[in-house]
């Protein structure tokens, strides 16, 4: 009963914290709260593989990338306006993930990891290579925000505008995991020959699984795009898959808090990092290393058995 | 003419796939990991052979300190970090992704971010005349240079005691230890042989392609895109899967520029629908 009334104050806490933002800060700290949360939704879309199903993508960048693309090209390349190009990026994002999802399903494990790892890759040489179409290596600067009768180019209203949206995500992926098909996945995660004794259509679960991660990962590659006014092949390289995976594994795989946490701070350390020396690739591969030698369970997993320490001598 | 020279070429970027991919499958076949810092032992491999060749003008030294410093790498990597999770899939690959970061960092550092060419050996540098063409002779050294060391592996597998502890490893590695072999020097053995595979197919690979930040990511590619065809595990795989991924590259590369993966990813997805452990793979 305490422990429940505790988290309903620390979620009242969190609130407020994050309803203050704009105001306490420096609209460059508001930036970065932005982008830590476009992150964490980006964290949570790729740990409902990871931490609910059991599945090991590397290549969660592609779906990002896609619906930054998408909003790039549509709103640049067609001049189309947002009303169309942000739900556009969206069904893009979901469609490849559509089209993706049963390659990758063939393989499991260390399979899965290469074959998603692989399709990732051949998005990022289309956008790459392709210059003529998507710049290549340039990019696409220019992206005009949306607008809702209101403006969103102030770092404060983009940031309200984002919370909403990763906030209404949030729920719903709350909503996913908490139902039965929810508890479907993490049937699949810890056995699959025993889900399907039990009647589940195992590879149908892992589809839809698989298509809603992609779908989110849209979502907040689309807010990206916004965020940034830029979208270039970097939204869809393996450094970007990597960081979206060891976000999920620092903050603790299998929980929706824990990849907020880790994405909240991996994005401060890059940010931190980058002021400083030009070695964030390095810094992210001993991160890599640190982690998983000594908090494999993440930072999640280290509160808990510390607890566990405490109150069960 | 052009389409032999294009097939040539295509033999023999696929012989160097193929030293990646051998070490790639055997270890994943042996320990069931799947290393994603063999493109970072082939990408320093060839770096250090650069400053080795550099240094001395020997090409032959290049390749054997190249090939030892990044064996003996790897035997440090497999000995105090990858055996702590033994056959924990997750943490053993995330440990190579860490490692793979922080050897692209470091050698960017190092060598710098512009790519690099490694000087041919003197013997090598004459063509061979091809119709209208002149074809160049360390091309035909590297098809001769990856016949050969498949040749030697497979022997190594088939007649020599040590070839079968390591099949019979990949068979089931807890009855090879109950039998007697000492599967945990096996498994560092096949790990920094694996990698100095590699490093060799890094020096190798230098006078033709260059050095470059992200050789280690592109390579890596191919190589996972080779042991998905031809199935983890199998040396036979890993040479008609790297056959098949340099030739289909190099038709790409020459036919459809812009879309250069397209032909080596539409086979892999076609052979994945129709044999998801690959060509050669076991279930």
């Amino acid at each position: 009963m305490t422990a429940r009334i505790g988290s309903l104050v620390a979620s009242v806490l969190v609130v407020a914290l994050l309803l203050a933002v704009p105001e306490a800060l420096r609209p460059y700290y508001v930036g970065l709260v932005t982008k830590m949360l476009i992150f964490a939704l980006f964290a949570m879309s790729l740990d409902l593989l990871l931490g609910y199903t059991g599945l090991a993508s590397l290549g969660h960048a592609a779906y990002f990338g896609v619906a930054s693309y998408t909003i790039a090209l549509l709103l640049l390349r067609a001049k189309l306006s947002s009303e169309i190009a942000f739900p556009a990026s969206l069904v893009a994002a979901t469609v490849t993930g559509a089209l993706f999802a049963p390659l990758a399903l063939r393989g499991r494990g260390s399979y899965f990891l290469m074959i998603t790892f692989a399709l990732a890759q051949v998005v990022w040489s289309i956008a790459f290579g392709w210059r003529t179409f998507t710049n290549g290596d340039d990019g696409m600067p220019g992206i005009p925000r949306p607008d809702f009768g209101w403006s969103l180019d102030n770092a404060q209203s983009f940031y309200y505008f984002v919370l909403v949206v990763v906030a209404v995500a949030t729920l719903l992926l709350v909503l996913i995991v908490k139902s039965p098909f929810g508890r479907a996945l993490r049937g699949i995660r810890e056995s699959e020959s025993r889900m399907q004794a039990l009647g589940y259509n195992v590879w149908l679960y892992q589809y839809v699984a698989f298509v809603l991660a992609a779908a989110f990962a849209g979502l907040a590659g689309a807010l990206y795009a916004y965020f940034n006014r830029f979208v270039g092949p970097e939204y869809l390289h393996v450094i970007q898959s990597a960081e979206a995976l060891i976000m999920v594994i620092l903050g603790g795989a299998g929980t929706l808090l824990g990849p907020a946490i880790g994405a909240a701070v991996i994005v401060f350390l890059e940010d931190y990092v980058s002021s400083m020396t030009q070695h964030w690739v390095l810094v992210l591969g001993v991160i890599y290393v640190v982690v998983t030698l000594f908090a494999p369970r993440g930072l999640i997993g280290l509160i808990v058995s510390y607890r566990q320490r405490r109150f069960e001598p | 003419m052009i389409w032999v020279i294009d097939t040539l070429n295509g033999i023999a970027f696929g012989m160097l796939l193929f030293l990646l991919a051998a070490g790639l499958s055997l270890i994943y076949g042996l320990m069931k990991i799947l290393n994603l810092t063999h493109g970072s032992f082939y990408l320093v491999g060839g770096y250090i052979g650069l400053t080795v060749m550099q240094r001395t003008g020997s090409f032959v030294l290049a390749l054997i300190v190249a090939a030892l410093a990044i064996g003996l790498i790897g035997a440090v990597i497999e000995r105090f970090f990858l055996r702590r999770f033994h056959l924990d899939e997750l943490p053993q690959t995330l440990l190579t992704f860490g490692f793979l970061f922080i050897f692209a960092d470091l050698s960017l550092w190092i060598w710098g971010g512009d790519p690099i060419m490694i000087t041919q050996p003197q013997i090598f540098a004459a063509s061979v005349p091809m119709g209208d063409y002149a074809y160049p002779l360390y091309r035909l050294f590297l098809i001769v240079v990856g016949l050969v060391i498949a040749g030697a592996l497979w022997w190594f597998q088939e007649h020599t005691r040590l070839g079968t502890m390591l099949r019979a490893g990949v068979d089931d590695a807890e009855i090879a230890r109950a039998l007697g072999i000492n599967v945990s020097l096996l498994f560092t053995l096949v790990f920094a042989a694996g990698a100095a595979l590699a490093a060799i197919g890094g020096v190798l690979a230098g006078p033709v392609l260059s050095l470059y930040p992200g050789a280690d990511f592109d390579t890596l590619i191919l190589a996972f895109v080779v042991v998905i065809v031809g199935g983890l595990g199998s040396l036979r795989g890993a040479l008609a899967g790297a056959l098949l991924v340099g030739l289909l590259d190099n038709f790409g590369k020459s036919f459809f520029p812009q879309f250069a993966l397209f032909t080596v990813f539409v086979p892999m997805a076609i052979i994945l629908v129709v044999r998801p452990t690959g060509l050669f793979g076991r279930r």
